[in-house]
C-alpha cells in the first residue's frame, strides 16, 4: 500500500543499499592494516585467522551498527513532535519491508561462508604434529604431559602455576580432558578456548607464530578457587625448547 | 453482538454487580486471594520487582568485590553463589515472571476485549507457585553450607552432590522447578485466552502486537520449560537417589545436562525478550501518532524469531568440541534477520510521524540502542571462531547484559511508564521519570562497554579476584553500575511520588490506539462496561479520529452494526 508515498523512503532505500554493499565487502576484506578493535591478534596460525575474522565481523558491525543508528538519530532529530498535527497514516510499505529482510540475509550469509572457513581451519587436526601435549583441567589447576619426552608440568600448591612451553612455528596438538568438572581451557593470546569436559576428549592444534609469555585462565566456572586456575604460556625458540624439555627430563 | 452492555435494566433493579463488588474482600485480603488477572497481575508485578531490586543489590556487592582486583568484600564462596543467584533471580524470578505473570496478566484480556484469563484460579496457582518458588530460592543464603554456587546455568558435574554437597542446591534446584511450573500454567492460560477470549471483531490479524507477543511467548514457553524441569528432576535424582544421568563413572553423560538446559535456555533468552519486543511495539505508533509500520512482517518476524529459538541452543556449546558448528552457527546468525526486521519498523513507525519524547519513550529509544549494541555482538559470538575466543569471558557478559537489561529493564521501564496510569489511574511523574531514564542510560553504557573490552584482553566469567592489569576498566564498570542503581533507586522515588502526590490520568492520557485505552483506569471489575466497535487494528484510534480511521466503515462508539 502507499506505493511511492515518500521521497523520503526511496532516499532511504538508496542510501542503505549503497552502504550495505560496502558493509559486506568490509566484512570480506579482512586486511592486516585495520585496526585490532581490542582484540589480541592471535599468536598461532590458527588464532591469527580468527583474528581476521574478528575485524571482518567488526567492520560490517560498524556498518550496519552505523547505518542503524545514524537512521534511529535521523528518525529521533527529524521527526519529534513538533505541532498537534496528525500525520500520515503508513501502514507500511512492502517493497521497503522485503528489502531489510533480505539484505540482512545476505549479509549474514557472507557472515556464515567466512565463518565456515576459519572455522574449518581452526579445528583441523594434524596427523603428524611436531608435537603433542596431554592437557588436564582438575579442580583447581592444570597438568601439561608431553608424551614424547615424558616431561610434566603440573600445578602445584595455590600460587605454583605450571607453565606451558611450545616450540614457535611448529604445530602441537593438544589433548584435553577433565578429571571432574567442566573447565575452560583459555589462551587469550591464541584467540582461543576449549571447554575440558569430563567424559569427551577434545583435541586440536596450535602453530605459534611468534616467541612471547602470557597467563593463561580457566574460564568456565569450576568452583571454589575457579579464579586462581591459571598457568602460563610460554611460546619459545625450538632450541629453547629443546634445552628446557632436557632440563625437565633431568629433573 | 459486539458491545457488552452491562446489563443497565437489572441495575435498577436489584443491582448484582454492586452487591457483587461490595461482598468482595478489600484490603491485603483482596490482594492474596483475590483472582482478578488485574490483581494477580500487579502482584507479580510487585513481587517481580522486589526480586529486581534483591539481585541488583547482589550485582552491586559482586561489582563491589571487583572494583580492586584481590577484593574481601565478600569470600570466594560467597561470590560464586552471589554471581549464581543474581542471575538466577534476573531471569527465572524477574525478567520472565514481570512480562508474562505481570504485564501480559494485567493487558492481555483488556487488550482483546475478555473480562479475565481463562483460568482466574489457575492464574492464581501460577502466582502463589511463583512467590513461594522465588523465595525457596533465597532462603538458600540463610543455610550453613551457603546459596547454589554453580552459576545460573547449574552445569553438571559441578552441581552434582560430590561437588556441590548441602542443601543450598536442592532448595536452588526446587525453586526454579516451582518456578517453571507456574510459568507452565500462565502460558496455558495465557494461549487458551488468546484463543478462545477474544472480542467479537478481535481476529488474530487485528491483536495488538503485544497479544502476539506473548502468544507466541506462551508457546515458547510450552516448547521450553517442560525439558528444564525434566532436567532439574534428573539432576536432583543424581544428587540424592543415586541416579546417574550426569556422571561419567556411572555411565552418564554431563553434556547432555549442557543439552537439556539450553534447549531450555535459548528459547528462554527469547520468552524474556518478545514481550517487551510487543510493548515496544505498542508504544512507538502511540507516541509516533502513526499505525505501526509492517504489522504483518512484525507478526512473521516474531514467529520466525520463536521458530529458530529452538534451534540454537547450541551456540552456547560451541567450545565444548561436541556439537555441529555450522548448523547451530547458520540458525544464530538467521535470527539477527527478524531480530532487525523489529529494528527497522520500529524506526520506520517513527519516520514521518510526530514522536513525543517524554519517559516512556526515552527508555524505548534508550532500549533499542541498548539491543542494536547487545545484538551486534550477539552476531559475532553467533561465529564459532569468535566464540572460541570470546567464550566466557566478558565480553559475553557485556554481550548479554545489554541485549538483556536493554529489554527486560529499559524497555520494561517504557512500558511501565506506559502502562502505569492503566495499573493505578495515576501518571509517574516526568521529571524524576527523566532523571530515572538518563542516569540509567549513562550507568549502562559506562557499565557495560569497559566488559567487552575486558572480555578480549582475556577476563574471564565468573571470577571474584583477577589480575591487576585489568583494574581500572573494572573500576569503570563499577562506577558505571553505581550509576545504574542510582538510576534504578530513582524509579522507587517516582512510585513513591505517584503514590503521595497522585497526578490524575484519566482514561486515555496517551491518545492510545488499542482496547485497553477503551475502559477506565483502572479498569473496573471484568474490565470493561461498554466495548467500542473493533474493525480494524486499532480500534480506541478509529473512535478518536474518525477522519484518520483505518476502519473502512465509519465507527461510531457504542455501535456494533457491522460486526458481521
Amino acid at each position: 500500500m502507499t506505493e511511492g508515498r515518500h521521497s523520503g523512503l526511496g532516499r532511504l532505500w538508496r542510501r542503505t543499499r549503497g552502504a550495505v554493499v560496502v558493509g559486506v565487502g568490509g566484512a570480506s576484506l579482512s586486511a592486516c592494516k585495520l585496526p585490532t578493535f581490542g582484540a589480541y591478534t592471535g599468536n598461532t596460525v590458527q588464532g591469527n585467522s580468527i583474528f581476521h575474522l574478528w575485524q571482518g565481523f567488526f567492520v560490517a558491525s560498524i556498518f550496519v551498527g552505523g547505518i542503524t543508528f545514524a537512521l534511529l538519530f535521523y528518525a529521533i532529530v527529524r521527526y519529534r513532535r513538533r505541532s498537534d498535527e496528525i500525520p500520515k497514516q503508513v501502514h507500511g510499505n512492502n517493497p521497503l519491508e522485503i528489502f531489510y529482510t533480505v539484505v540482512p540475509v545476505l549479509i549474514v550469509a557472507v557472515l556464515f561462508f567466512f565463518t565456515v572457513r576459519v572455522e574449518n581451519k581452526v579445528d583441523a587436526v594434524s596427523r603428524h604434529p611436531a608435537l603433542r601435549v596431554d592437557a588436564t583441567a582438575y579442580q583447581w589447576g592444570w597438568k601439561f604431559y608431553y608424551p614424547a619426552y615424558h616431561v610434566t608440568e603440573q600445578t602445584e600448591g595455590p600460587t605454583g602455576y605450571p607453565t606451558l612451553v611450545l616450540p614457535v612455528g611448529e604445530t602441537a596438538t593438544f589433548k584435553l580432558v577433565s578429571l571432574d568438572v567442566v573447565h575452560g581451557f583459555d589462551l587469550p593470546n591464541f584467540d582461543f578456548s576449549r571447554y575440558a569436559l569430563p567424559g569427551v576428549t577434545n583435541y586440536f592444534d596450535f602453530t605459534p607464530q611468534q616467541t612471547e609469555s602470557f597467563i593463561g585462565r580457566c574460564s568456565h566456572l569450576c568452583g571454589l578457587y575457579h579464579a586462581d586456575m591459571l598457568f602460563y604460556v610460554k611460546v619459545v625458540t625450538p632450541a629453547q625448547f629443546m634445552s628446557w624439555i632436557h632440563s625437565q627430563q633431568g629433573r | 453482538m459486539t458491545t457488552v452492555h452491562e446489563p443497565e435494566l437489572l441495575l435498577g433493579v436489584e443491582e448484582p454487580t454492586e452487591q457483587h463488588e461490595r461482598r468482595e474482600p478489600g484490603g491485603f485480603y483482596r490482594w492474596v486471594t483475590s483472582v482478578d488477572h488485574k490483581v494477580i497481575g500487579k502482584n507479580y508485578m510487585y513481587t517481580a520487582l522486589v526480586f529486581f531490586f534483591i539481585a541488583g543489590l547482589l550485582a552491586e556487592l559482586m561489582r563491589t568485590q571487583l572494583f580492586n582486583p584481590n577484593g574481601h568484600v565478600v569470600s570466594l564462596q560467597t561470590y560464586n553463589a552471589l554471581v549464581t543467584i543474581h542471575g538466577s533471580i534476573m531471569l527465572y524470578l524477574f525478567a520472565g515472571p514481570i512480562a508474562f505473570g505481570g504485564f501480559a496478566n494485567f493487558l492481555v484480556p483488556i487488550m482483546i476485549g475478555a473480562p479475565d484469563m481463562a483460568f482466574p484460579r489457575l492464574n492464581n496457582l501460577s502466582y502463589w507457585l511463583y512467590l513461594f518458588g522465588g523465595s525457596t530460592m533465597l532462603f538458600g543464603f540463610f543455610t550453613a553450607s551457603g546459596a547454589a554456587a554453580f552459576g545460573w546455568t547449574g552445569y553438571t558435574p559441578l552441581s552434582t552432590a560430590t561437588y556441590s554437597p548441602g542443601p543450598g542446591p536442592d532448595l536452588w534446584i526446587a525453586s526454579v522447578a516451582m518456578v517453571g511450573f507456574s510459568g507452565i500454567f500462565t502460558a496455558v492460560n495465557l494461549v487458551t485466552t488468546i484463543f478462545y477470549l477474544r472480542a467479537p471483531g478481535m481476529t488474530m490479524f487485528r491483536m495488538p502486537l503485544f497479544v502476539w507477543s506473548m502468544l507466541i511467548t506462551g508457546i515458547l514457553i510450552l516448547i521450553a520449560f517442560p525439558v528444564l524441569t525434566a532436567a532439574l528432576v534428573m539432576l536432583y535424582a543424581d544428587r540424592h537417589f543415586g541416579a546417574h544421568f550426569f556422571t561419567v563413572s556411572g555411565g552418564g553423560v554431563p553434556v547432555m545436562w549442557q543439552n537439556l538446559f539450553w534447549f531450555f535456555g535459548h528459547p528462554e533468552v527469547y520468552i524474556l525478550a518478545l514481550p517487551f519486543f510487543g510493548m515496544i511495539s505498542e508504544l512507538v505508533p502511540v507516541f509516533s501518532r502513526k499505525p505501526i509500520f509492517g504489522y504483518k512482517g512484525m507478526v512473521f518476524a516474531t514467529l520466525a524469531i520463536a521458530g529458530l529459538s529452538t534451534g540454537v541452543w547450541a551456540h552456547h556449546m560451541f567450545t565444548t568440541g561436541t556439537v555441529l558448528l555450522p548448523f547451530f552457527s547458520a540458525l544464530s546468525l538467521l535470527i539477527a534477520v527478524p531480530t532487525g526486521i523489529k529494528v527497522f519498523t520500529w524506526i520506520a513507525t517513527m519516520w514521518g510521524g510526530q514522536v513525543k519524547f517524554n519517559t516512556s519513550m526515552l527508555f524505548a529509544i534508550g532500549f533499542i540502542f541498548a539491543f542494536v549494541m547487545g545484538g551486534i555482538s550477539g552476531v559475532m559470538l553467533a561465529s564459532p571462531p569468535i566464540d572460541f575466543y570470546t567464550h566466557d569471558t566478558y565480553f559475553v557478559v557485556a554481550h548479554f547484559h545489554q541485549v538483556l537489561v536493554g529489554t527486560t529493564v529499559f524497555a520494561m521501564l517504557a512500558g511501565l511508564y506506559y502502562w502505569y496510569p492503566k495499573f493505578t489511574g495515576r501518571l509517574l511523574h516526568e521529571g524524576w521519570g527523566k532523571a530515572n531514564f538518563w542516569t540509567m542510560f549513562v550507568g549502562f553504557w559506562v557499565t557495560y562497554m569497559p566488559q567487552y573490552l575486558l572480555g578480549l584482553r582475556g577476563m574471564p566469567r565468573w571470577v571474584g579476584q583477577y589480575s591487576p592489569s585489568f583494574t581500572f576498566l573494572n573500576r569503570v564498570s563499577t562506577v558505571g553500575a553505581y550509576i545504574l542503581g542510582l538510576g534504578a533507586l530513582l524509579l522507587l522515588v517516582n512510585l513513591y511520588v505517584s503514590w503521595r502526590y497522585p497526578i490524575e490520568a484519566g482514561d486515555n492520557p496517551w491518545d492510545g490506539h488499542t482496547l485497553e485505552w477503551a475502559t477506565s483506569s483502572p479498569p473496573p471489575a471484568h474490565n470493561f462496561h461498554s466495548l467500542p466497535p473493533i474493525r480494524s487494528r486499532r480500534p480506541v484510534w478509529d473512535m478518536n479520529h474518525p477522519e484518520y480511521a483505518d476502519a473502512k466503515v465509519p465507527v461510531v462508539a457504542g455501535g456494533d452494526e457491522s460486526a458481521q
